[in-house]
């Protein structure tokens, strides 16, 4: 194996920040939407990385446990957008804040 | 030392990252994200975790992509190249990433990491099935009690209520 474990996390490090600039400056909720999958993938590559690297089988585990919740929380994320798109006719964030009844 | 496919795929990976938030077509945004998660998943196979790289890319590149590459297409075709920005809001944007990059990247390179080494052999994977149909079985059911919730709570979420029977036609 001759790759290290920095480079491994510095990648995962340049993910997460490509994906909190995403949720700070994007307003279209699917983009957003995008920058949250990012996060969560740089989260289960750091997970792996260090199980890897320990050496470890139970971060595995816990990177295939996190992938099926986020496949979950994706399936939901878009059942919302489509919903809010239903009743305001745009994916604008801007557009949500008056979210209610 | 990185070797050529680890910076290949890194490259592969951040670049369609950042092409995912900024291609003006979301369709275009979609797929570049699909490139990113199979990045990743390319990572996972560097890292000897096949069965992860194996799950990352059916769940992922298969199921996930298809659901929101269907989203894009039941948005209206203008929403979907609008770019509605606040350039100053944007450019806070820029600098908080460089921040977060700059700061944890040296924190991490100060740390005692860069020394760690492996030389024990990689997991198998059959050890992580045994892992999940033994100890991890509880934990097992109740991850397929919530995606059967979340697709039944997708599913009530996204029904119309306005169409009832009587107005079908068919």
């Amino acid at each position: 194996m001759s790759n290290e474990l920095i480079e491994f996390v510095l990648v995962s490090v340049a993910l997460l920040a490509i994906g909190i600039y995403g949720l700070a400056v994007k307003r279209n909720a699917i983009r957003m939407l995008f920058a949250i999958e990012m996060i969560v993938n740089a989260a289960n590559l750091n997970i792996v990385a260090f199980s890897r690297f320990i050496p470890n089988s139970q971060g595995q585990t816990l990177a295939l446990f996190s992938i099926a919740i986020a496949a979950a929380e994706v399936a939901v994320g878009l059942a919302l957008i489509i919903v809010a798109y239903r009743m305001y006719k745009n994916i604008d964030i801007a557009d949500f804040r008056s979210l209610k009844g | 030392m990185a070797d050529a496919v680890f910076l290949a795929i890194s490259v592969l990976t951040i670049g369609s990252a950042i092409a995912a938030l900024e291609i003006r077509s979301m369709i275009y945004g979609s797929i570049a994200l699909m490139v990113t998660l199979a990045g990743v998943a390319g990572f996972f196979l560097l890292l000897d975790a096949p069965f992860v790289a194996m799950f990352q890319i059916s769940v992922y590149v298969g199921s996930i992509a298809v659901l929101i590459l269907f989203t894009v297409m039941l948005v209206r075709r203008e929403l979907i190249f609008n770019k509605i920005e606040d350039p100053r809001r944007r450019y806070a944007g820029i600098g908080l990433m460089i921040v977060i990059m700059l700061g944890i990247g040296t924190i991490i390179i100060g740390s005692g990491i860069k020394s760690m080494e492996v030389d024990a052999p990689a997991v198998d994977f059959r050890e992580i099935g045994k892992d999940f149909l033994t100890y991890y079985s509880p934990a097992l059911v109740v991850m397929g009690l919530i995606l059967a919730s979340a697709v039944i709570g997708a599913l009530t979420l996204a029904r119309r209520e306005d169409v009832t029977d009587e107005q079908r036609t068919d």
